[in-house]
């Protein structure tokens, strides 16, 4: 018996780990895949969520086996440091609203209209631009708090780079980033920090991640996507704007999920993605980081959607495994997976 | 009085000459003792002054940390970072007048507030509070001394902010914001957290380390001082005002300083409640950003040379203007130490 129980402790202690570190967003489901992993194969996933900023200096530094972003790099960026990347899993963004205890789904938004409302340029919620949207809702006279993230986030990034796509003023006097001059509005630190300032301050609207105002079950606006229809910010439309996207031909996975086409997509959503090295000096660590998230891909999506994210279809899991055989090689050129 | 005081130091300095006893062991002890005395007082020296240079290593280092961090947003900016009002990662143009504007109105206004409630506290306590009521009062002030400032914010943001934007600042709109001079400070909207909300959370977050400072230094003036005024006819507060007071004043500016030094650097209670916007507006009912807080909001996902550098800069500022205090709190003394002894 004690034989026994120590053959079965030395084996998970021969096996090798895996680190990582990067964005805060995916973290839940990394862990939870990463406990499932070891019960499965003995290797552990040792991820720190330092923030994305933190993540490609990590990876860029190559102190940790794969960095993690919620802001995609661009081609040239990927191709200066010799990385590459791709995504894992999809969220989405969510306009929340606090109006005099309206219910979820209400408020139908555009992007023409929420750009103006986060530009300070619509003041009140009975005006005409919402009100044309709302027929038949009963809006208030009073005037409309806009509430954002005071920390640089990858939620941010996705939010104003929808906002920059449908607002060519939003484009030139804001622009698209982790962090931006906001023009108006108070600022709430972390996704806590902005839903705890709306769900305070009457005639509010802010911005948060799907996961989290769905758990804190805070009313939310529809969306007009780019094929005209009010969608609900809802797991099966952020899979659509994914699908809908052209991975094939997006080079180094460049691919923002903002204003997709597809009559059910949600116009405000966005990947998070994994940062490699494309030449691994240490190739049997850089096997299992892929071995982990080919696990992940084929058993882990019923975790990811019982955290609120929302797994890559498989016809984009097939595109990243053959980005994976054809882009991460040893030192001497043979490819890896 | 102040002599008693300073005898204490003397004797200390003398106490290699005329140790009691030496002089009349010195016969007994062998030479080869005493050399090891020598010795032992030497290393003793020796290290008590290594760690007191460490202190000034370890301000050298940071001093230069600093500045060598904000060397690319000096460069960039000059001066001009000081007053402008911009801050815009995307374009990556940075000014510090907002935080730098935020950082003064937040400590002032807790100052304001924080030292006219401790000195009442203080007051209580070493004069007027039955004896009973003096230990349980006084621990509880220090108790508040040592909670955590993010337990201040979380307060401030739950449970203070709804409350002071439904009951007070609608009054405070209506009532102040109309006023001529005043009036700016106190117009917008009831949103419950801001400038003003900050600075009354941070004035709750120097009262105890005011309050128990000031406790401590009325505590040490002599009884046969105010028996003497009391006797001779003196109320309470002209004990405290003239007696009291101008003995501790040296003690009561510096509890004054701890304050607005903890006050200055505060950082993430502030953040919960100032709003956390790069905005410059005159009304206090206005989000804002001090140094810290933006430091604390940002400094993670900086990506970029010139935001982080930036964000040290405002590190650097802070230092400066921390200096700055501590400094004008000394010359504040000396111009005090001016008239000591004369008669008022």
């Amino acid at each position: 018996m004690i034989l026994g129980a120590g053959w079965t402790f030395s084996a998970p202690a021969l096996a090798s780990e895996i680190t990582g570190a990067g964005a805060t967003f995916p973290y839940p489901i990394y862990a939870k895949w990463a406990e499932a992993y070891k019960a499965k194969t003995g290797i552990r996933l040792n991820y720190q969520s330092i923030g994305s900023g933190g993540g490609i200096k990590q990876i860029k530094a190559k102190t940790v086996d794969f960095g993690a972003s919620d802001m995609p790099l661009k081609p040239e960026a990927l191709e200066k440091d010799g990385l590459m990347q791709f995504p894992t899993v999809v969220g989405g963004v969510v306009p929340v609203i606090n109006l005099h205890g309206l219910a979820a789904g209400t408020i139908r938004l555009n992007g023409a209209v929420l750009a103006d409302i986060f530009l300070g340029k619509i003041r009140k919620w009975n005006d005409p631009a919402i009100a044309s949207l709302n027929k038949g809702v009963r809006l208030p006279a009073s005037s409309i708090t806009v509430v954002h993230r005071s920390d640089g986030s990858g939620t941010t990034f996705i939010f104003t780079n929808y906002l920059a796509k449908v607002s060519p003023e939003w484009k030139v006097k804001v622009g698209n980033d982790t962090s931006v001059a906001w023009p108006a509005g108070v600022g709430g630190k972390g996704n806590e920090g902005v839903a705890s300032f709306v769900q305070r301050i009457q005639g509010s609207i802010g911005y948060v991640e799907y996961a989290y105002a769905k758990q804190n079950k805070i009313p939310y606006a529809l969306m007009q996507n780019k094929d005209g229809v009010f969608v609900a910010p809802e797991a099966n439309a952020f899979k659509a704007a994914a699908a809908g996207a052209d991975w094939q031909h997006a080079p180094g996975f460049y691919e923002i999920l903002t204003n997709e086409p597809g009559k059910a997509s949600w116009p405000i959503t966005g990947a998070t993605f994994i940062l490699m090295h494309k030449v691994q000096s240490k190739p049997a660590t850089g096997k299992e980081v892929l071995s982990f998230f080919d696990w992940a891909y084929t058993n882990g999506d019923e975790m990811a959607l019982s955290l609120d994210y929302v797994p890559l279809p498989g016809s984009v899991t097939k595109i990243i495994a053959h980005a994976w055989k054809t882009q991460i090689k040893d030192t001497n050129g043979k490819t890896i997976w | 009085m102040k002599y008693d005081f300073l005898k204490v130091p003397t004797s200390l300095g003398n106490h290699d000459n005329n140790r009691p006893g030496t002089n009349h062991m010195s016969n007994s002890l062998s030479t080869h003792r005493t050399r090891r005395f020598r010795w032992q007082d030497r290393i003793f020296r020796g290290a008590t002054r290594v760690f007191a240079f460490i202190v000034l290593a370890l301000l050298v280092g940071i001093l230069a940390s600093l500045i060598i961090g904000s060397m690319p947003a000096i460069h960039k900016f000059g001066f001009g970072f000081l007053i402008d009002d911009s801050w815009n990662p995307v374009t990556e143009k940075f000014g510090a007048l907002v935080p730098i504007y935020g950082t003064l109105v937040t400590s002032i206004i807790a100052l304001l507030i924080g030292v006219p409630l401790s000195f009442g506290i203080a007051v209580f306590l070493t004069e007027l509070s039955p004896k009973w009521l003096k230990r349980p009062l006084g621990i509880a002030i220090e108790l508040l001394a040592g909670i955590p400032s993010i337990i201040y914010g979380m307060w401030g943001l739950f449970v203070f902010a709804p409350l002071f934007a439904e009951h007070v600042q609608p009054w405070l709109i209506d009532k102040l914001g109309p006023l001529p001079v005043l009036g700016p400070l106190f117009q917008g909207a009831p949103m419950g957290i801001g400038m003003l909300t900050a600075g009354l959370i941070l004035a709750l977050m120097v009262v105890p380390f005011i309050a128990s400072v000031m406790r401590d230094v009325f505590e040490i003036v002599p009884p046969l001082l105010k028996e003497s005024a009391y006797g001779l006819g003196a109320t309470t507060w002209e004990v405290v005002w003239n007696i009291v007071l101008p003995y501790t004043k040296i003690g009561v500016v510096g509890s004054i300083m701890l304050g607005l030094g903890r006050a200055l650097g505060e950082t993430m209670a502030i953040t919960f409640v100032i709003g956390n916007a790069h905005q410059l507006s005159t009304s206090l009912m206005m989000p804002g950003n001090t140094i810290s807080s933006a430091l604390a909001n940002e400094f993670t996902e900086a990506d970029g040379k010139l935001y982080t550098s930036a964000l040290i800069e405002l590190g650097l500022i802070l230092f400066f203007i921390t200096f700055v205090v501590l400094a004008l709190s000394k010359l504040l003394l000396l111009q005090l130490g001016k008239h000591e002894g004369k008669k008022s």
